[in-house]
Formats: structure tokens, C-alpha cells, sequence
């Protein structure tokens, strides 16, 4: 397999294609949390939301567009957030990063357990220009749960 | 062009392979250009001999290194028919050379600079004129001029193809008006301004004109006295010169009544605990120390570019460009942004931005880096055009004057084989 195919693999292209979470949707969820990214070196975009009950994530949902790595990572982020704890989502976002900067090579451990079919991102890892394009829906996630999070935990101002 | 294989050879880095031992395919001059040994070594034999402190020293190496970097000046003011060397500022990158315009003028409206700098001021009331084909850099800064004095920010539309609308010039500009600013050539569709009705209007309203010829000095013969403007600007690393060094050129009178943005040493006549006055321009505008070594190889990239002509680099491009441009409009399913029917006219530059349907521009990239064909993907520092256009972004191949024809074909066989990729042939 090539670098080229080695990145684009089959399912990431799938998941590209066939998007999940795509569509903003109001979460009846008690706490709700937005975030908006921008890649600068090609304007993309997206505005990623997340409902929050506790330190269950009850929903993810993303609007924007990009490039089929932006759109497949975004795409199999929802699908795996959706219905995770925020332990669970935080472990998998760590592993996810641990993968960008393992420069295409597979992490070899119990981290891929967490991350399933988004191991299939490890090619991205080989050509720096990309690894934002891959992380942009992942850092919306971190910083969505973040503002979703605000005022609800620690009462002390 | 018979004299292109010698000049391949000028340049070390278009031998080198990429990808798997691919030959580069270089198409992204129009971001920045690669550069000969001329330059290489003009850098490194100033540095290895001549290195000293400029207009400053008494002593023999001082003197070489003022009389290196003044040479470069002359070079340059050679190139685009300055009428003289001190009307080439240097300066930082192009961007640095419209900024010290716009803010020489902020600093004029607030008052700086005395009687002389009057004529520059702006305020409520006024207005700046700018094009919507501006890269963020001939735009932002008058943006921020306006926020800052009061004045108005205009521009002038383009038409689908993205050419500046006539009757937009003719109504934009008019009394309120006190600079345009517009480009000589734009990144995105390679269009050459036609800059004499632009100065015509300018001028019938006593405005300035700054030109943005980043993408026009690389590539096009530049008459700065022909085309009637008051500035210029250009950037070294987009033509074959180093990074960190760039040019404005002015108008001497112009230049001597502007006052400077950046201040200190090198810089000032004379100096109270209250008061500064300026040294005339260039160096007015160069205070601190100067990248000296960096101009002395922008000197060397405009000598290069003599010696080859700009009437033959404008050529080839020409060539290149037709070969870009009609070979994408044979593919199916891809966007050629700019002109499209008949570029054999000279009035675009060799380059070609196209839009791949159902593909996005980071993924073609990705297909042609694959290949060795390097390409800018994105927005390009345009993002109001490409808003304009109805795009996000594009994938743009750029030629040089090294680059060859086979180059330029095999940019558009790869880009053929983008939509079967991923599955959008449909």
C-alpha cells in the first residue's frame, strides 16, 4: 500500500461520503455546548455541538465543510461520541492526537482499542499539512464539551 | 524556449526528487519561486567576505557591504525603471511594503510628519478604494486604515471571470476618494490588470495609487514610471530572490513627505528630547539593522531576471499558461477559475486555479504532490474572491520562468485522474 492509499483507505473515504452526526440538531440535553474551528490554510469550517447529562455525551452533531479527511474524522468522531462518557471521550481524544504525531505508524497498544475504526486515520500521520485537517473536529469536540461544561462544574466563580 | 535547459541548471533544487525519487514538478512559484545559484552564492559571498556594518563603518569591509547593498537597491530600481535608486524602500516582504503606505498615511492623519505629510491625511468623509480580487494583504491593512481615521473603505467589483468591472472603476472612485489600491496581477486568476483607467480615474480625483505587483514583477516586464502610479510593492522570494527581504518603490517626492512607521536609529536628521526629524527616503524608512545579505541576493535575483528579460519571461509564462488553461478546460468536471476560451492574449499570468467538483482542493493536492507536482491548495490569501467565485477554496498550479511544458502537461494529466480516485466520475 502506498502513502497516498495508505491515508486514503477505503473506509475513510466511506465515512467521507456517508456522513455521520452531519446537521446541527438542538440536543435536549441539560447542559449544550457549541464550538466553531476554522483551518486558516484553507478556510474550512466547522461548528461542532455537543448535549451534555452529567458526564454522558447524549448528542453530537457538526455542520461544515472541508476536505474527505476533515469531513471523514468529523463524521466518525460523532459516531463514536455519541452516547460516550466523558472519560471515554477524553482517552480517545488523547489516543487520536497520540496517532496524528506517530508519524503512520499504528500506536501498538490498548489505545487502538479505544479509537476502532479511526486507526484507519493512522496514514495521515506521514504528511504534517494534513494532521489539522484530520484533528479540526476533535479540538471543536475538547472545546465544545468545554463550554458545555462551564458553570457546571465547581460552584465557586 | 532553447534557453530554458541552461537555466534549469541555475536552479539546484529542480534537480532533486521528491516522493518516492519522483523529479520535482515545482508549481508554486506564485507562492514563492525557487532561486539560482547567482543568488545563492551573491547571499553566501557576502556573508563569507564583504559582511559589515552598512552606512555606518570607516572602515574597508563597512565600505563593501554599503556599496553591496546599495548596488542591490540600484538593480532593483533598474528593474521595474524607478527614475532613481532611493525610491526603492526596503522593506521586510510585500506585505510590510503596503503596510508602511497605509501606515505612514495613519500616522499622517494623526498628525506626524508636519506640514509636509498633509497631503497624506485621511478622516471621516474620505474614502479608500480597494478590488475584490485583493490578496489579504492589499486589503486588511486599508481595512485597518479606515477603522483607525475614519475613512471609508470601498472596492471595486470584478465580473464572473474576475476582472475589475469598468463601470464599477468609473463609479468607486470618485471625489472622496484618496488612495487606491489595487493589484497588477491577481494570485487567483492570473488576470493583468489594465492599470491605465484605474490611474486615469485615480488621478482625475487627485487620489494615490498603490499598486500591490507581487505576482507582476516575478513575471511581467514593470514600468513603474509608464504606469503612472505612486507606489509599489513587491516581495524578493516570489522572484528568485531570498526570504525576508522585499521592496516599495515610490515616488522620490512621495517618499521624502511620508512619514515612517517603524522609528529609531538610522532613520532621523536630528533628534531633541521632544522633537525627530527624518532623514529623506530610502532611509527615512530603514530604521534599525537592515537584511542586508538578503537584499544583496534580491539584487542578484533582479540582475538574473535582466539578463534572461522580463519580455521573455512574460512569454514563456504565456506559453505555459495556454497549455494549463485549455488543457484544464478539456477535463470534465473541473472549474477553471479566471478567463477561460482564448488565453492566448498575454494578459494572464502562467498559472491556473482550478475547482475539482466533488473533490476538495486538499485532496487533489495530495494527488498531484503524490506525483511530485507540487501545488498550492486553499484559499491563497484571497478568500473574498474565492467567496465571490461561490468557492471555498481552489488548487492553483504557478510557473516560473524554469518551469517547462512538459511540467505544465503533466500537471494537467494528474489533475485528469482526481475525479476516478475518489469515486466522483460520475
Amino acid at each position: 500500500m502506498s502513502d497516498l492509499e495508505q491515508m486514503y483507505q477505503q473506509v475513510i473515504l466511506d465515512y467521507a461520503k456517508t456522513r455521520r452526526g452531519s446537521g446541527l440538531v438542538t440536543p435536549e440535553a441539560p447542559s449544550v455546548g457549541e464550538s466553531h474551528q476554522v483551518n486558516t490554510t484553507c478556510g474550512d469550517e466547522i461548528t461542532l455541538r455537543v448535549g451534555l447529562d452529567g458526564d454522558l455525551i447524549t448528542s453530537v452533531s457538526w455542520e461544515g465543510q472541508g476536505c474527505s479527511i476533515s469531513q471523514a474524522s468529523a463524521s466518525m468522531l460523532a459516531e463514536m461520541m455519541d452516547g460516550a462518557n466523558l472519560r471515554t471521550a477524553d482517552e480517545t481524544m488523547e489516543a487520536f492526537m497520540a496517532l496524528m504525531h506517530h508519524k503512520g505508524v499504528p500506536l501498538g497498544d490498548e489505545r487502538e482499542d479505544l479509537l476502532e475504526d479511526a486507526t484507519a486515520f493512522v496514514g495521515v500521520g506521514k504528511y504534517p499539512a494534513r494532521i489539522k485537517c484530520a484533528l479540526i473536529s476533535w479540538i471543536a469536540l475538547r472545546d465544545a464539551i468545554a463550554r458545555a461544561t462551564v458553570g457546571t462544574e465547581g460552584s465557586t466563580p | 524556449m532553447d534557453t530554458l535547459t541552461g537555466v534549469r541548471a541555475d536552479f539546484p533544487i529542480l534537480a532533486r526528487t521528491v516522493r518516492n525519487g519522483k523529479p520535482l514538478v515545482y508549481l508554486d512559484s506564485a507562492a514563492t519561486s525557487q532561486r539560482p545559484h547567482q543568488v545563492l552564492d551573491a547571499v553566501a559571498e557576502f556573508e563569507r567576505a564583504h559582511n559589515g556594518a552598512v552606512q555606518r563603518g570607516a572602515h574597508l569591509i563597512a565600505e563593501e557591504a554599503t556599496e553591496a547593498f546599495e548596488g542591490a537597491r540600484a538593480s532593483v530600481a533598474r528593474l521595474v525603471n524607478a527614475s532613481a535608486p532611493q525610491e526603492i524602500v526596503w522593506t521586510g516582504n510585500a506585505t510590510q511594503s503596503i503596510n508602511l503606505v497605509a501606515g505612514g498615511i495613519a500616522n499622517a492623519s494623526a498628525g506626524i510628519g508636519g506640514a509636509e505629510a498633509e497631503r497624506f491625511r485621511v478622516g471621516p468623509g474620505d474614502t479608500i478604494v480597494v478590488t475584490e480580487t485583493e490578496h489579504h494583504a492589499n486589503l486588511v491593512p486599508w481595512q485597518q486604515l479606515c477603522v483607525r481615521t475614519g475613512a471609508t473603505l470601498k472596492w471595486i467589483e470584478v465580473d464572473d471571470e474576475g476582472r475589475m468591472r469598468p463601470d464599477s472603476i468609473a463609479s468607486v472612485i470618485d471625489e472622496t476618494t484618496k488612495v487606491v489600491a489595487f493589484t497588477a496581477a491577481s494570485n487567483v486568476t492570473g488576470i493583468v490588470t489594465d492599470v491605465a483607467p484605474i490611474v486615469a480615474k485615480a488621478r482625475e480625483v487627485g487620489a494615490l495609487t498603490v499598486l500591490d505587483a507581487c505576482q507582476a514583477v516575478p513575471h511581467l516586464p514593470v514600468d513603474v514610471q509608464a504606469l503612472g502610479i505612486d507606489f509599489a510593492a513587491f516581495s524578493g522570494h516570489k522572484m528568485l530572490g531570498p526570504t525576508g527581504i522585499g521592496a516599495l518603490w515610490g515616488r522620490g517626492t512621495l517618499l521624502d513627505a511620508l512619514p515612517p512607521v517603524v522609528f529609531g536609529g538610522g532613520s532621523v536628521k536630528t533628534v531633541t528630547m521632544e522633537t525627530t526629524t527624518w532623514l529623506d527616503a530610502p532611509h527615512r524608512f530603514e530604521s534599525g539593522s537592515q537584511p542586508v545579505a538578503q537584499a544583496v541576493g534580491l539584487g542578484a535575483a533582479a540582475e538574473y531576471l535582466m539578463a534572461f528579460g522580463m519580455e521573455n519571461v512574460a512569454r514563456h509564462e504565456a506559453r505555459l499558461a495556454q497549455i494549463m488553461r485549455e488543457g484544464v478546460a478539456q477535463l470534465p468536471g473541473i472549474r477553471l477559475l479566471g478567463p477561460v476560451g482564448d488565453v492566448a492574449k498575454a494578459d494572464v499570468l502562467g498559472l491556473a486555479a482550478v475547482v475539482v467538483d466533488g473533490v476538495h482542493a486538499h485532496d487533489v493536492g495530495q494527488i498531484l504532490d503524490d506525483a511530485g507536482i507540487a501545488v498550492r491548495v486553499g484559499h491563497h490569501c484571497n478568500q473574498p474572491l474565492h467567496r465571490r467565485f461561490g468557492v471555498v477554496s481552489s488548487t492553483r498550479a504557478s510557473a516560473h520562468l524554469y518551469t517547462t511544458e512538459d511540467e505544465a502537461r503533466a500537471f494537467v494529466d494528474v489533475l485528469g485522474t482526481v475525479r476516478t480516485f475518489f469515486g466522483v466520475n460520475s
